[in-house]
């Protein structure tokens, strides 16, 4: 049995609007979940529903042992960082740390050696007599984490925690949450919109859309065998190149081009019924070279360490992610090259992996 | 002199003649209650006090006739007193306690519960007063101070609790959540967390609530009995008895006396008054 397991998750409001529709995960103890997709995918009111805020319309949630279904959330033993952090504001930072384990009748010496020791992991220790009002945007979002780490949760739950920081405060603290997760080893889920984030944090995904979970994976799973066309493009930043192809005997075409695909893939394709079908590459699988696919560079981006590249082909339009600075102008002829085992396969109606 | 200044000019003539405005009754006011009887007859309203005498104030306080009895407002003061101190601060409790169920403890119907609320302000006082003396009898509290007390504090309900929970609901949410999985149930959140963060719409609403029940005349002048008649009942039955010389001094001070505590509430809170008339969501 996991630390975390939702079991059948289904919630409807009014008997009308279906937000969940039968929701699986397992995670084990000291992993990190992540809930990823595009909003309005449930991915919010699952989590609230972990945190005993919500109640699913049926199915079950288990923290270890226990069904904590139907649980006030202050008995399942878990701690939250919220959007907007939610510090109280009439209270200093000590006092919002230490909010928790006064209401649960800590005594006061323990209190203090909670709030001595988060605030020296999270080096809030200099704030501890300001009030929320008085802190930058970062250091709130360190407070609301102390106040969730001391407790000592079984369960910690982020909800899209870094949505409000500048971009650069964002990778600091995504690289901080990831040091606080290796280092308390407390299961975690966490909710979030950024591809980026989930990837670099999780030890597993769950993609949602829909209130459906479209795959649940490690990042690599994930990354690597997208179960399907909305998994690979949510994905992966430039999204992944879709081409529409067809099957025209042994072979797939696109525009009378002939893809490259696996010998594994071809038989995929041959006991697929359908000949409609979706031909995917990641920017990074492509590569320029002296032969291959021609094509016209329609747009160059340069972000330094790498360059997006734009590709106009018989094929249709490809991104190529190519390391440094290209050396080539828009307008030039060009040829794109890459390995056929790099190809991902969709069916074009359903959007399933095929291959 | 350029154009900027003469606009400057006439703006601030017009404030001034506007304040003026608003000024000259309270200066005849007060002026004429520190006239003597004598200075009086004079009639020249404007004028100073000669021998400025605080002898109209000692005598509207205790000795003036309202009526038949002739102890000055001394009585209906402390009549107003206990009955308004209590009533503002139970409507005012009961206000925020509704506001902040209407706002973060919704429930089916909160929503239609509060537009009846909400019509509860906008009901004209005259509506009631049969229904209400009626209920009083029933309870046991008619022409007593405590009848008129429960009487403010119902009809005080409405606006109070529209004040909270306009306020609460720019209060964030998760603030209430995150207390939920800090443990803290509905009343520990309320003392804790909601109600630290009240204090402009508290002043606001004390402000308003004590101004709205002391200068009350309808209800206490139909609810309260012989020995409970508010302030505003004694000013009138003050003004109205009739004697063989009209004691304008004696008048004005006693109006004095009964706009004095509202007065003073509001020079002592009004700057949070406008604080929180104004306030907006807090920021965490």
């Amino acid at each position: 049995m996991g630390a975390l397991a939702i079991r059948n998750i289904h919630k409807t409001y009014n008997d009308t609007v279906h937000i969940l529709k039968g929701i699986d995960l397992e995670i084990e103890a000291g992993e990190f979940l992540i809930l990823v997709g595009p909003s309005g995918c449930g991915k919010s009111t699952l989590l609230s529903m972990i945190a005993g805020l919500d109640h699913p319309t049926s199915g079950s949630i288990h923290i270890g042992e226990r069904d904590v279904t139907n649980l006030p959330s202050k008995d399942r033993d878990i701690a939250m960082v919220f959007q907007s952090y939610a510090l109280y504001p009439n209270m200093t930072v000590a006092q919002n740390i230490a909010f928790g384990l006064e209401i649960r009748k800590v005594p006061k010496a323990e209190r203090q050696a909670a709030v001595d020791r988060v605030s020296a992991m999270l080096q809030i220790g200099h704030l501890l007599d300001r009030k929320p009002g008085q802190l930058s945007g970062g250091q709130r979002q360190r407070v609301a984490m102390g106040r969730a780490l001391a407790r000592d949760p079984k369960l910690f739950l982020f909800d899209e925690p870094l949505s409000n920081l500048d971009a650069k405060l964002r990778v600091e603290m995504r690289a901080e949450i990831k040091l606080l997760h290796q280092r308390t080893k407390t299961t975690t889920v966490y909710v979030t919109h950024d591809q980026v984030e989930a990837m670099t944090l999780g030890d597993r995904i769950a993609v949602m859309k829909d209130g459906l979970v479209q795959q649940f994976g490690t990042p690599a799973q994930i990354y690597n065998r997208p179960a399907n066309r909305f998994v690979a493009e949510f994905i992966g930043s430039p999204a992944m190149n879709m081409v529409d192809a067809q099957r025209t005997g042994e072979a797939l075409t696109a525009h009378g081009v002939e893809l490259a695909i696996t010998d594994a893939q071809r038989a995929a394709v041959q006991a697929h019924g359908s000949a409609e079908l979706v031909y995917g590459l990641r920017p990074e699988s492509i590569s320029f070279a002296a032969t291959g696919l021609p094509g016209t560079l329609s747009m160059i981006e340069p972000t330094g360490p790498e360059t997006y590249a734009t590709v106009d082909t018989p094929a249709g339009q490809l991104t190529a992610r190519v390391p440094g600075v290209l050396q080539a102008a828009v307008g030039d002829a060009v040829h794109l090259q890459w390995q056929a085992d790099q190809s991902h396969l969709f069916d074009r109606a359903s959007g399933v992996r095929v291959g | 002199m350029n154009r900027l200044n003469v606009h400057r000019l006439i703006l601030w003539a017009m404030l001034l003649l506007f304040a003026a405005w608003f000024l000259v009754p309270l200066y005849v006011m007060l002026t004429t209650s520190l006239k003597d009887a004598e200075q009086l007859r004079a009639g020249n309203l404007l004028s100073l006090p000669t021998a400025p005498t605080l002898d109209a104030w000692f005598k509207a306080w205790d000795s003036a006739c309202t009526g038949v009895q002739c102890e000055g407002l001394k009585p209906y003061f402390w009549n107003s007193m206990v009955m308004v101190v209590p009533a503002v601060l139970l409507s005012t409790l009961i206000g925020s306690l509704n506001g902040y169920v209407l706002s973060k403890w919704k429930f089916r119907g909160s929503e239609t519960l509060f537009a009846f609320m909400l019509f509860g302000v906008f009901m004209p006082m005259q509506v009631v007063l049969l229904p209400m003396s009626q209920v009083l009898g029933w309870l046991g509290v008619a022409s007593s101070i405590w009848g008129l007390m429960l009487v403010h504090v119902v009809a005080g309900i409405p606006s109070t609790t529209l004040f909270f929970r306009n306020y609460y609901i720019g209060l964030p949410d998760e603030l209430i959540k995150a207390a939920q999985l800090d443990g803290a149930g509905f009343w520990m959140i309320f003392r804790r967390i909601v109600l630290p963060l009240s204090l402009p719409i508290l002043v606001v609403t004390l402000i308003w609530q004590f101004t709205n029940i002391w200068n009350d005349f309808l209800y206490g002048v139909v609810f309260s009995g012989a020995d409970s008649k508010p302030i505003t009942v004694g000013l009138n039955n003050l003004a109205n008895t009739s004697s063989a010389v009209k004691e304008y001094n004696v008048d004005m001070a006693a109006a004095l006396i009964a706009a004095l505590p509202t007065l003073f509430v509001y020079v002592v809170a009004g700057k949070y008054f406008v604080r929180g008339l104004t306030a907006g969501a807090v920021k965490g």
